[in-house]
């Protein structure tokens, strides 16, 4: 209870932070939900199965949608809680799997898009918004950099599952977090997650070089 | 050595981009001649040709009209982007059977468009001037009250709104800049004062229909319905961000 009421603060602090850097946009519009559905059934009312439930919002995603991202103190709680009962672990409770095949699902930026075949190889694309090896220069900013991540961490075993946790529901550590959902929505396996891990806590791991 | 590294591959892209951005060799130009050409062209059950269509400004009045939209259509009753007026006159007009122009409506290496060729051609009578934003019928007010909503609407298996990539200032994808479309000013100006664009990557030039179905799709969110309201919302709220933003097109992107 204590450490969810540390971590509720610092996330707390956080928000003002995000908050301002928000400074220049404009208030938002208020506007009647219903509407907006219309509007979205207009795009997708007639979109193919199994994409037809896809625009569906869960609450989630609700909450953070109308609150532009910064849920109050009793949704903040309420989300963190839903988020991290989901977490499903592997059942040997090993959470590190093989750096290199984890180097690909971080590389790898295809697959689930409505142009992809079913065979079409998924990725993490973990690239796309984070610096991770100092070798690979082609990285996004659109989250923190994983440089050394676990070196920095002493490769401490508790902070490797806390990453795998991460990955599966990044909103289970930080409510309306941007970062996607990766093991809740099943877009990757339990193997490409543990790879990841890997990817990020193995000594040998060019992360960590 | 990475930071001058990733200036280095900054400074080419850059030269890249300095280098396909020359007008005189601008195969999107070829679509605004073709768009020329159908525009005048007579078609549909009565035979005629879309001269006297109203894009807002007066039958068959182009200059400036491109500017001024998405807007209302008192005839139709209705807010309605570039695309949907054009296929609402195609219907109204010439009464032509569209299920050939909207399966055509965005082009491919063995087909053109005639969408991406009539919009280059009418977006291109508005080059030189400035967006003007139009929000003063209540229809209009909703449409962008539902686009701004929609840009920062999370769902799908990533999570994702339109604002997640296009919410902050200086962000990334990879080396990609993205521009910041949560407010108003210079990144909605400099992006949509350049679309329609011909996308080297796709010889073709496209159009904001195609750019918005493009960004869904890598959202991982299914396809868009061509021509949905649900797009046009969206369209209208980036024209409001890039208000009094100047247009100079068919541009010419990666």
């Amino acid at each position: 209870m204590k450490t969810l009421f540390i971590a509720s603060s610092l996330a707390a602090s956080l928000i003002v932070l995000s908050g301002a850097a928000h400074a220049q946009q404009a208030a938002p519009t208020k506007v009647d939900p219903a509407v907006v559905d219309k509007y979205v059934q207009s795009m997708w009312a007639k979109a193919p199965d199994p994409w037809k439930t896809v625009p569906v919002q869960d609450e989630t995603q609700r909450i953070c949608t109308e609150t532009r991202n910064n849920p109050s103190q009793a949704d903040f709680t309420k989300i963190m809680e839903r988020e991290k009962a989901s977490v499903v672990f592997p059942a040997d409770g090993k959470v590190i799997g093989d750096w290199k095949a984890g180097e690909r699902v971080a590389n790898t930026g295809t697959g689930g898009q409505f142009t992809d075949g079913p065979n079409t190889p998924r990725g993490g694309n973990c690239y796309a918004c984070h610096q991770m090896a100092p070798k690979e220069l082609s990285y996004g900013t659109l989250g923190p950099s994983l440089q050394n991540y676990g070196k920095d961490r002493k490769f401490d075993p508790a902070e490797a599952r806390n990453a795998y946790a991460k990955i599966y529901n990044a909103q289970g550590v930080f409510p309306c977090s941007q970062m996607p959902r990766f093991g809740l929505h099943k877009f990757l396996s339990e193997q490409q997650m543990k790879d990841a891990v890997a990817y990020l806590f193995d000594p040998e791991s060019p992360v960590n070089k | 050595m990475a930071q001058a590294q990733q200036d280095d591959a900054e400074k080419e892209i850059e030269r890249y981009r300095a280098m396909i951005s020359d007008p005189m060799s601008n195969p999107g130009f070829l679509a605004v001649d073709r768009g020329e050409v159908l525009w005048a062209t007579k078609r549909g059950k009565k035979e005629v040709t879309l001269e006297t269509c109203d894009l807002g400004e007066g039958p068959g009045k182009l200059e400036g009209a491109y500017a001024k939209l998405p807007r209302y259509f008192q005839d139709a009753d209705r807010v309605m982007d570039i695309e949907q007026r054009l296929l609402w006159c195609m219907e109204k007009i010439q009464d032509l059977d569209t299920a050939d122009v909207r399966r055509r409506r965005f082009g491919g290496p063995d087909y053109t468009s005639d969408m991406q060729d009539l919009v280059a051609f009418i977006a291109n009578k508005s080059s030189g001037m400035k967006y003007q934003l139009q929000e003063s019928h209540p229809k209009e007010k909703e449409m962008l009250a539902a686009g701004e909503a929609l840009f920062f609407r999370r769902a799908g298996v990533m999570d994702f709104s339109c604002a997640t990539c296009h919410g902050d200032d200086g962000k990334r994808i990879r080396l990609q800049a993205l521009p910041n479309f949560s407010k108003a000013g210079k990144d909605a100006q400099d992006t949509m004062g350049g679309w329609p664009t011909y996308r080297v990557s796709q010889s073709q030039l496209r159009t904001m229909q195609h750019r918005l179905w493009d960004c869904y799709r890598q959202m991982r969110m299914p396809a868009p319905e061509y021509a949905s309201d649900g797009i046009t919302a969206l369209t209208a709220y980036m024209v409001k961000m890039a208000a009094g933003g100047e247009i100079t097109v068919p541009s010419i992107k990666r």
